[in-house]
């Protein structure tokens, strides 16, 4: 990606309120289909339903490895929309806590930046499919970014 | 029960996994004492096209998965056990261009909980990528196709 400007991308995403070029970016985030939608100042991810991204066939249930991925995603996408760092940042560690089933339907998440710190940033994300207030999965993480 | 058994059990644990064949995940080894498996390298679980470094949540699958079907590797019946709580620590970057092993064993089985612990790595289980500890529920005896053994 070198000669590409992330900033100028994340500026572009912003005005033109169109993400795709941000989420095609990744080669995983278009794998398990993440999209991104902004509601004011809010930022919401979208995991839509799809039979690629399902672990336990009987329920059927998306695969937590997917929750998961999705999620850290969401809380990297958000840290690179408000923070306006040249570079993505680096995951250093992560931790999920599964509430409940993720069914095998369209699945949303919402991030909050509880401390960013000149090196490293605490985001913590939940994710949820019929009721926010119902979620699926909670999870918390950090990552090393660059200062701006 | 004897290593080879637990070996089919795990090979055909992860074969029902839709996502799992997605990534291509295959079994390395299974015992008594532990499961080992393969993550291979290709371009679309890539994370950061900067370096073209693997994607945290394919690691994160990876891992899921490697612990929670250790759960057979330690159960005398197949039991489905969903994940109740996973943490990943990364140690360092996964070089780009090599498969990705994940280990997980189960070191307490309580009648409802399971803790597993494990390790990526790509050349030596000695530098791990990344360290894993996971908490699994159990259910109770295999429902539907998975608790059939034999079939498939």
């Amino acid at each position: 990606m070198s000669g590409l400007n992330l900033n100028e991308l994340v500026h572009e995403a912003h005005a033109s309120n169109d993400y795709d070029s941000l989420i095609r970016l990744v080669p995983y985030a278009r794998l398990i289909g993440i999209e991104c939608l902004r509601l004011g100042d809010e930022m919401v991810f979208r995991l839509p339903q799809n039979e690629d991204n399902i672990g336990n066939p009987m329920l059927p249930a998306i695969h937590g490895g997917v929750i998961a991925g999705f999620m850290e995603h969401a809380a990297m996408l958000h840290l690179l929309m408000f923070m306006g760092a040249p570079h993505l940042p680096k995951i250093i560690d992560f931790s999920i806590d599964y509430l409940r089933a993720g069914h095998y339907r369209d699945t949303f998440a919402a991030c909050q930046v509880w401390r960013q710190g000149r090196r490293v940033a605490n985001v913590a994300i939940t994710a949820w499919q019929t009721h926010q207030a119902e979620p699926i999965a909670t999870a918390r993480c950090h990552f090393k970014i660059d200062e701006p | 029960m004897s290593d080879s058994q637990i070996l089919e059990r795990t090979q055909r644990f992860l074969s029902f996994l839709r996502h799992c064949q997605v990534l291509g995940l295959s079994v390395e080894h299974a015992d008594g004492s532990g499961l080992i498996l393969r993550l291979p390298y290709s371009e679309k679980i890539v994370g950061n096209p900067e370096t073209g470094g693997v994607h945290g949540g394919a690691i994160t699958t990876l891992m899921d998965t490697t612990c929670g079907i250790s759960t057979a590797c330690a159960l005398p019946e197949l039991e489905v056990c969903p994940t109740l709580d996973l943490r990943i620590d990364y140690m360092h970057p996964a070089e780009p261009g090599h498969d990705i092993f994940g280990f997980a064993e189960c070191y307490r089985v309580t009648p409802t909980v399971i803790f597993t612990r494990g390790v990526a790595y790509q050349h030596d289980i000695n530098e791990p990528i990344a360290h894993v500890v996971g908490a699994f529920m159990r259910m109770g005896k295999a429902a539907g196709g998975l608790g059939k053994e034999g079939v498939a």
